[in-house]
């Protein structure tokens, strides 16, 4: 071993997880870790931690486990990130902190994102969790939305000493971490579920099942209930469809629906009363990270898969990890390629997809070559499901019954990227709701950001 | 956890439950509704809210046991609690939006099928108290599944019985009964139908025919209720509206009715798993857990 080639993490077989909902990835054990962290450098000035949006301390924390303090370790990373054991999972470590590695250069780059789950997993079976240290400094704080950037504004609030409730609209916390990324890839009992109890273990209170906008107003809770200030964390749930004929029929979800139904809801477990249309033979059409984890629940419910994306393979905007794991699971890649409409049934249920095949064409705004359609490659793929998950903007019912709320054209609040205030005084944002569909670590940065506007703002 | 603090049974299988939950009973509306999950495996079920009291802070749901989830929630008693129950969810109805003097100079008529009469009791009461008294009818398939008859007298002007078998007051459908009281010279400026979607259906053909402004209360498969999954998007005016969020009231003449009807079959065909631990042999656990309040 010359260094230059990563410790290969474990992981379930592809044949045999492609039926199961257990994790994918096993993660390191501490002598695999310890042999990884060795490969990092210590550099002097360390580009990964630049790479990183939160800017943790990447080359401290690995220095620890090197050393064999994982606790040490821990408590490094747990400085900038309250959901380590979820980041270190998902990510998309290949075009952030790991893309700068200077080991990337000539070989593999440090593997970052698997040492911080290493820690963080020692961590929650070690039983080691933050303490409630501060003492309160009197000011209350509404979190609208316990995804990860509402989790981590109330995590970072409540160790300034304010008093902190997050107002959630579903039966259960986590946001996107709980309905939207699958078991396999995310375990909700023992990781999410973890790290939300870290949160609340620093005294915030979480009250499930209140969607503000409905069982109570923004106004409302700063006048009649009390609160100092307000910050928005309710992330971008809106389901997009394409608009093509046949999209209202039966066998055609979003893969919010989708997704919700197997993980929310754990419709792929017996015991549970909600069902799900496994399908058997699916399309998702798009390609990012939620299409990947539709396409894999699909089949892990047992169906033949196909994602349908219409630009290639280097344009797919999921994680690089997931895209692997995708086609050794056996999911198959109907690439530049466009559905023009959905057939459907007497009865009202889908039969198959035309499509259309496409080439890419010159660069667009966003640099991305655009697809285009050639004349007269229209054809069939015969179906019995289609998953449609094509992106998701932010939800409306709080701006709209808020006022002095400003959104922009995509419906994305106006929040200041520096304190995270919203056009409202006391009304602060973050996460998706600001920035339309991102990542996890964004959200938890912006939650980081906004908790210090409020804090600012409420002189404390 | 949200206690039950009443139930009562109002015809075979149709229940009605007060349950204790300060903000939905707060700030609901007529024809908003709430979400249920009676406990960790549980559907989250829509169902209407039939009524509340701000000061006690309850809400009064009415459902049907016809599936899984609701034939579990029919055996709670009393004192025991629903895990989750989330509201008020939904657009309030467009009737709150006008003033009781606009209100008072309308002629309006209800109609309400099977268990749909408990979401029209609190927009007939609702009126009432803005001074406006409107006629009902009730219809059902026999005298037995008639339900809320003395409590909606109290509220409206003029209660129409209707049964399919004649086994109480008009011997026909609501349809036929509609037909009956406008040949009868009663005239009217508005109706609302709450029921199944064949009735409504039917209803606002004929409605359409006589040129009465129709609105119905649309109660498609659901999940989360705020717009985040799309199970619940219907074809109305020729555009996909999302029930949860736009509705659930519509304007009764510009639903696609069909593609509802299809669409509420989703689940049948699967094998309802959790129905089958149940021993129910007859339908699927779906889409009759949302519509619940409807059948
Ligand atoms: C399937 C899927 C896979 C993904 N995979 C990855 C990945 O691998 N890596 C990655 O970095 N990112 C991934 N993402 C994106 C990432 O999950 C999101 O960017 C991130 O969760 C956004 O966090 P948030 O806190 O802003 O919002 P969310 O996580 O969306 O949380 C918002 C919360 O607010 C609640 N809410 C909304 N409205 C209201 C209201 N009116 N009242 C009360 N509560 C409300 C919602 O119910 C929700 O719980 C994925 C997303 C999806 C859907
Ligand atoms: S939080 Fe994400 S970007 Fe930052 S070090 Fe960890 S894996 Fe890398
Ligand atoms: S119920 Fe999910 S969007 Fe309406």
């Amino acid at each position: 071993m010359n260094g230059m080639t990563r410790i290969p993490v474990r992981e379930q077989e592809p044949r045999v997880r492609a039926t199961n909902f257990e994790e994918v990835c096993l993660g390191y054990n501490q002598e695999e870790a310890m042999a990884e962290a060795d490969r990092c450098l210590n550099c002097k000035n360390p580009k990964c931690v630049e790479g990183c949006p939160v800017n943790i301390d990447i080359p401290a924390f690995i220095t620890e486990i090197k050393q064999g303090d994982i606790k040490a370790a821990y408590d490094k990373i747990s400085e900038y990130s309250a959901l380590p054991a979820i980041c270190g999972r998902v990510c998309p470590q290949e075009s952030q902190c790991e893309a700068r590695c200077v080991r990337g250069i000539k070989g593999d780059a440090v593997s970052i994102g698997k040492l911080e789950r290493f820690a963080a997993d020692w961590a929650r079976e070690q039983d080691v969790r933050p303490e409630k240290t501060a003492k309160s400094n009197g000011k209350r704080v509404a979190v609208i939305g316990s995804g990860p950037a509402g989790l981590t504004c109330a995590g970072e609030l409540a160790k300034a000493g304010c008093e902190v409730t997050i107002f959630e609209a579903l039966h259960e916390a986590g946001g996107v971490l709980s309905y939207g990324i699958p078991e396999f890839r995310l375990p909700k009992k023992t990781v999410v579920r973890s790290e939300i109890e870290n949160v609340m273990a620093l005294g915030v209170k979480i009250e499930t099942n209140c969607v503000v906008g409905r069982s109570v107003t923004v106004e409302e809770l700063l006048e009649k209930e009390g609160f100092d200030a307000v910050f928005i964390g309710s992330g971008a749930g809106l389901p997009r469809f394409m608009g093509i004929p046949g999209e209202n029929a039966n066998g055609v979800f979003s893969a919010n629906e989708y997704l919700t139904r197997s993980n929310l809801m754990k419709a792929f477990d017996e015991a549970y009363d909600t069902p799900i249309h496994a399908g058997t033979k699916v399309a998702v059409v798009g390609g990012g990270n939620v299409a990947m984890d539709a396409a894999r629940t699909a089949l892990r419910l047992g169906a033949e898969v196909h994602i349908v994306y219409r630009r290639s393979e280097a344009e797919l905007p999921a994680r690089a990890e997931e895209v692997h794991h995708a086609k050794e699971e056996g999911i198959l890649f109907d690439l530049l390629t466009n559905p023009t409409k959905i057939l459907v049934d007497e009865n009202g249920w889908v039969k198959g997809m035309e499509c259309i095949r496409m080439e890419l064409g010159e660069p667009d705004a966003s640099g991305r070559r655009s697809p285009v359609e050639i004349p007269g490659s229209e054809f069939v793929m015969e179906l019995d499901t289609v998953i449609m998950s094509l992106g998701t903007s932010p939800n409306p019912l709080i701006s709209s019954t808020t006022e002095g709320l400003e959104t922009n054209r995509r419906r994305c609040l106006v929040a200041k990227e520096e304190t995270g205030a919203t056009t409202k005084p006391g009304v602060f944002a973050g996460g998706d709701a600001v920035t339309g569909a991102a990542t996890v670590i964004l959200a938890m940065g912006a939650g980081k950001t906004a908790a210090k506007g409020i804090l600012e703002y409420l002189g404390v | 956890m949200f206690q039950i603090t009443k139930k009562r049974v109002l015809a075979n299988q149709i229940y009605l439950m007060d349950v204790k939950a300060g903000r939905v009973a707060r700030s609901g509306q007529p024809g908003q509704f709430v979400i249920v999950k009676m406990d960790e495996r549980g559907e989250r079920i829509p169902l209407t809210i039939c009524d509340y009291d701000r000061e006690q802070e309850t809400v009064t749901i009415v459902f049907q046991a016809v599936g899984a989830s609701t034939r579990r929630m029919a055996e709670l008693e009393e004192g025991e609690y629903f895990q989750d129950f989330v509201g008020p969810l939904g657009q309030p109805s467009e009737l709150t939006k006008e003033s009781s003097e606009a209100l008072q100079k309308k002629k309006l008529l209800f109609i309400a099928g099977g268990v749909g009469t408990a979401p029209v009791y609190p927009q007939v009461k609702w009126l009432r108290e803005q001074g406006c008294r409107a006629d009902c009818i009730i219809g059902a398939r026999n005298e037995a599944l008639i339900i809320l008859e003395e409590e909606m007298k109290q509220q409206a002007a003029h209660v129409y019985v209707a049964t399919d078998d004649g086994s109480r007051g008009f011997h026909g459908n609501v349809t036929e009964c509609l037909k009956d009281l406008m040949a009868k010279g009663n005239e009217y400026d508005q109706i609302v139908a709450i029921g199944p979607l064949i009735m409504m259906k039917f209803v606002c053909l004929l409605t359409k025919e006589l040129g009465i402004p129709t609105i119905v209360s649309m109660n498609p498969i659901m999940i989360d209720g705020t717009g985040m999954c799309g199970a619940c998007r219907l074809t109305v005016g020729g555009e996909t509206r999302f029930a949860c969020v736009d509705g659930p009231e519509f304007d009764g003449h510009l639903v696609d009715f069909d593609e509802a009807m299809k669409r509420q079959t989703m689940y049948r065909t699967e094998e309802g798993r959790a129905l089958l631990q149940l021993q129910d042999q007859q339908s699927g656990k779906e889409h009759h857990e949302s519509c619940g309040c409807h059948q």
